[in-house]
This record gives structure tokens, C-alpha cells and sequence, in this order.
């Protein structure tokens, strides 16, 4: 479904993605680990088109069509999706409102037409359960005063309203506690199937406890210097990433 | 010569003309009015208090004035596109400055007491009580337009609410501008609200889709006694080729509360200014107001908070949107006189510029007094946030729709201060309408584009 071929981009002028080659399937689980600064969010970044950063070189296939060439609003329409790092606390509009305006706009690239407030209501009540996203969150502004547990929970809910062919989780697990990462990462275990893929990217192998990957890749600067299975995710968590700067012959 | 001069020149020929078609409560004042115009003229773009609005260039051109009351065929309903229509109102209109009497609620449907209607004809027919308080708030000495008002003014609405009297229902006045040529119109609103008594007024400009000039000269006095409650919304939704030129004094009595809340959804150019007066203690005044600008549109906002007496609070939000070539501008000047002890003043005004050329000036001004209060004022003026814009679009909700969504979130906290449910209601569906260039009178929004 992702074909990722040598990917650079930069923001300001500053080179960040140096040559990124990935293959993503259905079904599939993939980790991107790597140290602070090797471009983990920034892939994830360029991936869902924010403005801010710019791709120099190299082509992103999104089941055959040019990722790359689409708006922002488009990707999602196409079923991309990203988990935020960091959510954004936008006062004034509510969640409802809010995920009402992006399901519909998902119905109408597809041809579909607006769901009845009736239908939506029920939509959110059935994919708020996935997450334990209390009722009284969902009537608030979006992200406004939710606690850091609540924000990824509520990153994980919109994902379950919008029903992503790719999710990329972005550092989901920074800022939880374990019982808020048990929620979040069931959330996206039952979300999972065959048809759809995750790219989780994170620091930790904590995460992968929960959410397993089919295949693991590190990330250093701006590059994919290796890739293997879950268990290159439990030697990084085991022994760092110096191994792997040395196997570059940088230390 | 200057604008003003046809104005006196017009005044002192046509003086005869203008007291024979209105009351003598009115016309008591008219003299010292214009001798108070000739004196200081119109403001300038050198006083500091105008310097965001060309009032000469506003009042210069050749406008009609219909001194002689000549009767407008009219159908009111049918100009009469209020936008707020689910309300269930105790419904006035006002066509250019002349009360409409044709069309009024029975008298039955008010409380016993309450006298609503022609202000020229109140002024027959309740001299006394009319004369109590015309021009007893209006500082003419202060602002020409004030003075010019005072001298031209034959008629408008008046609203008295005796003591006690609780008037469920809102009250709402229409203004309707129209005219076949260039056409200045000077109204005078007159409210006096009793001790302990509570009313609301809603008041909606609108002016009709001809091509010509509007002028809109326009005076409020608002009388709060002591232990009243009394909202005041101005909602002005009128033509690109419309400039109103509003002040509205509030005087407030012990305890009493008074709510003001000016909304322009469509404008031309709009200079308002609110000067409120605390004569009691423990009164609170809420004074708020947005504006949505874009094109060539301007909004000039001054507001005067005058804390006399201690013990009064007074809560201030103004927002403005500004798009295109849009131009705003915000100054609030806040009062604590010696002795008014326990003041509480706050002051807010937050600005949007969603383009590049729209332009906004911001100037709190707080002069204190008195060395126990809590005062603050806070202005800013920002651009939308880019990160919410992203992180709306990355869920599949485009540009357009995002950046009218995130405009409108801007504008809720204004919205949120009415208290008229159904009101509220309407204004959140207009001020969407808006955003999206839905709005009668308004073709070329951001969000349409």
C-alpha cells in the first residue's frame, strides 16, 4: 500500500530525511525507532503533508498514487492517518463538531452522503468505547484541558471514526501512564486487521509490548540504517544504539 | 469648506422645518447643539480618539436628509430580512429615522406601564418624563457627531420600563435604511429602565440593496436605575455602502446590571462608540462586542468605562475578524476615579488578521485613581494557528472549512455572553453563514472563494 523511495526532505533549509526506501503492506506492523533528531516525526510529518517541511527528492506511492501530490485533506480522505505527538488544543470547536465536519468530509470524497446526526451520534458512541473516551470530553473543545492520557486516547478515537487504511503512531506512548498506554495500545489492536497497517514510531521497546510489529527499523540520521524483526526492538532496548553507531564505523 | 459647514448651513435654514416635524422636548436642545458644532466642528483625523476613522470624509459628500418627514412607502416586512427570526420578539421598526408606526405591537401585549414607540410622538405625549432624561446623557461637548445628532434628531424609539416591571418578552427594534439617492438619517434611541425593573432590546440595522450612500447618525441614551437588569444588543447587518456613526451612553444605578453587546456581522464603515457611567455601587456592566470584517470593510470601536463610585465591576471582551483588505480598530479607555475603592475592571480585545492586508490598531488605555481595585486589560492581534489549521486538515477537513471553523471558534466567547438563548442560537447560525458567505448581503467571503 506505502512505497517509500529515497525520501529526503528538509525544513528551513536544513536536510532531515537523507534517502528514506520503505515498503509497507496490509496487515502490516511497522516500528520506527531511532534516537531524538533522527527524523522520526519529520517522516511523519512529510508523510501526512505538513506544510512546513519540504521534500526535495525521492517519491511516496500510496496504493498507486502520488502521496506527494495530494493536500493534506486528501491523504486522510485516501486513509492516511496520524497520530500526534503532540495534539493540538484548538478552543471553540467542539469534538463533536469537529469529527462531524471531518467524517463527512470523508463521505463526500467517496461519494458518500453526510451521516444524520442520529447516525453520527451513535457512531461516536460505539468507537468512544474502543478508547473509554468519556462522553463529557467528547462535548468539549478538541484537546482543550485534557491530560495527556486523554489527548492520545482521543487521537486513537478519531482514528477509530475514520477508519485509516495506515495509521502512523507518532510517539503514542510518550506521556502515558501504564494504564492509559494498555487503553490506547488495545485501542489500536482492535482496530487492526488485514487490511490496514500501522508504522508505529517510538523510542522504547515499552510500547511494542503491547502493540507487536511484524518488522522493526532504525532510523539515524535521516536514514534507515537497519531493519529487522520484533527482536531488534528488544536488543536496541537491551544494549542503545551505540551498537549500531559503531556498526558505521562512527564510534 | 469644511464638512461640517453645510451642515450648519442646512440647520440654520431649514431650523423651522426640523422643530415643526418633531416635539419640543427635541427641539430644546437644538440651538445649543449647533452652537456647540460650530465651535468644535466634526472630529478629525487629529484627534486621537478618531484617528482610525475619516469622520469629515464620511459626513462630506452631498447627502438627502428628509427634514420634513416626508412619508417613505414602505413595507417594512418586506425589506425586513432580519436574520433572527425563531426569536419571538415584541417587534419595532424605524425606517431611515422615523419611527414606523404602522407596524407595532398592540399596546396590550406589554406590561402595564411600559410606553414603547415613536420617540418624537412619547415626547407629545409624556413631556415630562421624556424631557427628564433626553440629552441628560449624551456629552455633546465631547463628540461633534454627538452634537450634530442632538441638532438634526426629529424622532426614533423610546423605551420607558417603570419600577418593577419585568418585560419577559425581548423587545426588538429594526432600523431600515433606504433611499433612491445618497441619504443621511440622524436616530435617537432613548431607554429608561426603572429600579428594579429588567427588559432586553435587541436592535438590528439593516439597509436595503440600493447602490446609494448611507449615513447613519445614530444616539442611545441608556437610564439603568438602582437593582435593574437590562441587555442591550446591537447587531448591525447593513451594506458596503453604509457608514454608521453609533454612541451609545449607558448611566447605571446602585446594583443595577447591565449587559451591551455590539455585533457588526456586514458592514460598510462602522465607528461605535460606549461610554458607560457607574452612578451607584455595586453595579456590574458588561460591555462586549464582535466584529467580522473583510474586503474594504472597517470597524472603529471606543469605549469609555467611567468607574465614578466604588464597588462596580465591569467586564469588557471586544473580537474582531479581519479579512482581505479589512481594517479594525479597538481603544478602551477605562476610568477609576479617586475614591471608587474595590473597583473591579477588566478589559479584553483579541484580534484576527486571517490575511495579510488586513490591518488592526489596539490601544487599552486604563487611567487609576483609586489604590484598591483589580484592573487588567489584555489586547492581542494574531494570525490562525497554523498547527490547528494542519491538524484539522491531516483529519480531512479542508483548508476552507477549517479556517472558517477555527474564525468562528474565534468569535464564541462573544457569543456566549448573551443571554437570550434563542438569540444566541441565531447569531452562532449567522456568524457561520457569515464566515461562509452565505449572509444576504455579502458575496465575496473567505470561506466562499
Amino acid at each position: 500500500m506505502l512505497k517509500i523511495t529515497d525520501l529526503h526532505a528538509s525544513i528551513n533549509g536544513k536536510e532531515i530525511l537523507k534517502g528514506i526506501d520503505l515498503v509497507v503492506k496490509p496487515g502490516e506492523v511497522h516500528a520506527i525507532m531511532g534516537p531524538n533528531g533522527s527524523g522520526k516525526s519529520t517522516l511523519s510529518a512529510v508523510l501526512t503533508g505538513n506544510p512546513a517541511y519540504e521534500v526535495t527528492r525521492g517519491s511516496v506511492e500510496f496504493y498507486g498514487k502520488d502521496l506527494l501530490a495530494l493536500s493534506p485533506e486528501d491523504r486522510s480522505h485516501e486513509g492516511l492517518f496520524l497520530s500526534f505527538q503532540y495534539p493540538v488544543e484548538i478552543p471553540g470547536v467542539s469534538m463533536v463538531n469537529f469529527m462531524r465536519t471531518a467524517v463527512n468530509e470523508q463521505r463526500k470524497y467517496r461519494g458518500l452522503e453526510p451521516l444524520s446526526a442520529t447516525d453520527f451520534l451513535k457512531l461516536m458512541r460505539e468507537k468512544r468505547a474502543i478508547v473509554e473516551l468519556d462522553n463529557k470530553l467528547a462535548s468539549r473543545s478538541v484537546n482543550e484541558g485534557f491530560s495527556g492520557g486523554e489527548k492520545k486516547r482521543n487521537e486513537i478515537f478519531q482514528m477509530a471514526m475514520l477508519e485509516p487504511r495506515l495509521s502512523i503512531l507518532d510517539e503514542t506512548d510518550s506521556g502515558l501512564d501504564i494504564d492509559a498506554l494498555r487503553i490506547v495500545a488495545g485501542g489500536v489492536n482492535k482496530l487492526k486487521s488485514e487490511k490496514n497497517a500501522t508504522i508505529v514510531i517510538t523510542h522504547y521497546q515499552r510500547l511494542l509490548d503491547y502493540i507487536a510489529p511484524d518488522f522493526v527499523h532504525v532510523l539515524y540520521k535521516g536514514r534507515i540504517v537497519k531493519s529487522g524483526g520484533p527482536e531488534l526492538a528488544l536488543e536496541l532496548e537491551e544494549r542503545g544504539y551505540d551498537w549500531i553507531k559503531k556498526e558505521l564505523g562512527e564510534i | 469648506m469644511s464638512a461640517v459647514q453645510q451642515y450648519i448651513d442646512l440647520y440654520h435654514s431649514q431650523k423651522n422645518l426640523i422643530a415643526g416635524h418633531s416635539s419640543p422636548v427635541m427641539n430644546a436642545l437644538r440651538d445649543e447643539a449647533m452652537a456647540l458644532l460650530e465651535s468644535k466642528g466634526l472630529p478629525t483625523l487629529k484627534d486621537e480618539e478618531y484617528r482610525r476613522t475619516d469622520i469629515e470624509a464620511l459626513y462630506a459628500p452631498d447627502y438627502g436628509l428628509n427634514l420634513g418627514r416626508v412619508n417613505i412607502e414602505i413595507n417594512p416586512y418586506e425589506v425586513f430580512r432580519c436574520d433572527v427570526p425563531n426569536l419571538s420578539t415584541l417587534l419595532y421598526f424605524v425606517v431611515n429615522d422615523t419611527f414606523y408606526t404602522q407596524a407595532q405591537p398592540a399596546a396590550a401585549k406589554l406590561p402595564e406601564g411600559v410606553v414603547a414607540g415613536s420617540l418624537c410622538e412619547m415626547a407629545r405625549q409624556y413631556p415630562q418624563l421624556v424631557a427628564r432624561y433626553y440629552g441628560k446623557a449624551a456629552d455633546m461637548k465631547r463628540d461633534g457627531t454627538v452634537a450634530l445628532n442632538t441638532a438634526f434628531a426629529q424622532d426614533g424609539f423610546f423605551l420607558y420600563i417603570p419600577d418593577g416591571v419585568v418585560v419577559e418578552k425581548p423587545i426588538q427594534l429594526v432600523n431600515i435604511l433606504r433611499g433612491n439617492v445618497d441619504f443621511m438619517v440622524n436616530r435617537r434611541l432613548l431607554i429608561v429602565v426603572g429600579k428594579g425593573a429588567q427588559a432586553k432590546l435587541l436592535v438590528c440595522d439593516h439597509s436595503d440593496e440600493s447602490s446609494v450612500r448611507f449615513l447613519a447618525s445614530q444616539v442611545c441614551e441608556i437610564f439603568v436605575d438602582d437593582d435593574a437588569v437590562f441587555d442591550y444588543y446591537d447587531m448591525e447587518e447593513s451594506s458596503e455602502n453604509t457608514a454608521k456613526v453609533a454612541s451609545v451612553f449607558v448611566r447605571q444605578g446602585a446594583r443595577s446590571n447591565v449587559l451591551v453587546n455590539g455585533i457588526v456581522l456586514h458592514n460598510g464603515v462602522t465607528r461605535s462608540n460606549y461610554y458607560s457611567t457607574f452612578d451607584g455601587e455595586h453595579a456590574e456592566l458588561s460591555l462586549c462586542g464582535m466584529g467580522i470584517v473583510d474586503k474594504e470593510q472597517s470597524v472603529d470601536t471606543y469605549t469609555y468605562i467611567d468607574h465614578a463610585v466604588s464597588h462596580c465591576h465591569s467586564n469588557e471582551l471586544f473580537k474582531y475578524v479581519l479579512n482581505d483588505s479589512a481594517r479594525g480598530s479597538f481603544c478602551g479607555r477605562i476610568l477609576v476615579r479617586h475614591g471608587a475603592q474595590k473597583t473591579e475592571a477588566y478589559q479584553g480585545n483579541k484580534n484576527l488578521c486571517a490575511s495579510p492586508l488586513a490591518k488592526m490598531y489596539t490601544k487599552p488605555q486604563l487611567e487609576i485613581y483609586a489604590d484598591d481595585v483589580k484592573c487588567s486589560h489584555g489586547a492581542t492581534i494574531g494570525q490562525l494557528d497554523q498547527n490547528a489549521l494542519f491538524y484539522m486538515r491531516s483529519r480531512g477537513i479542508t483548508e476552507a472549512e477549517a479556517r472558517m471553523l477555527l474564525m468562528f471558534a474565534f468569535t464564541n466567547d462573544v457569543i456566549e455572553q448573551v443571554r437570550l438563548d434563542a438569540l444566541k442560537d441565531r447569531l452562532r447560525q449567522l456568524v457561520e453563514k457569515r464566515f461562509r458567505g452565505e449572509l444576504a448581503k455579502c458575496s465575496g467571503c473567505q470561506a466562499c472563494r
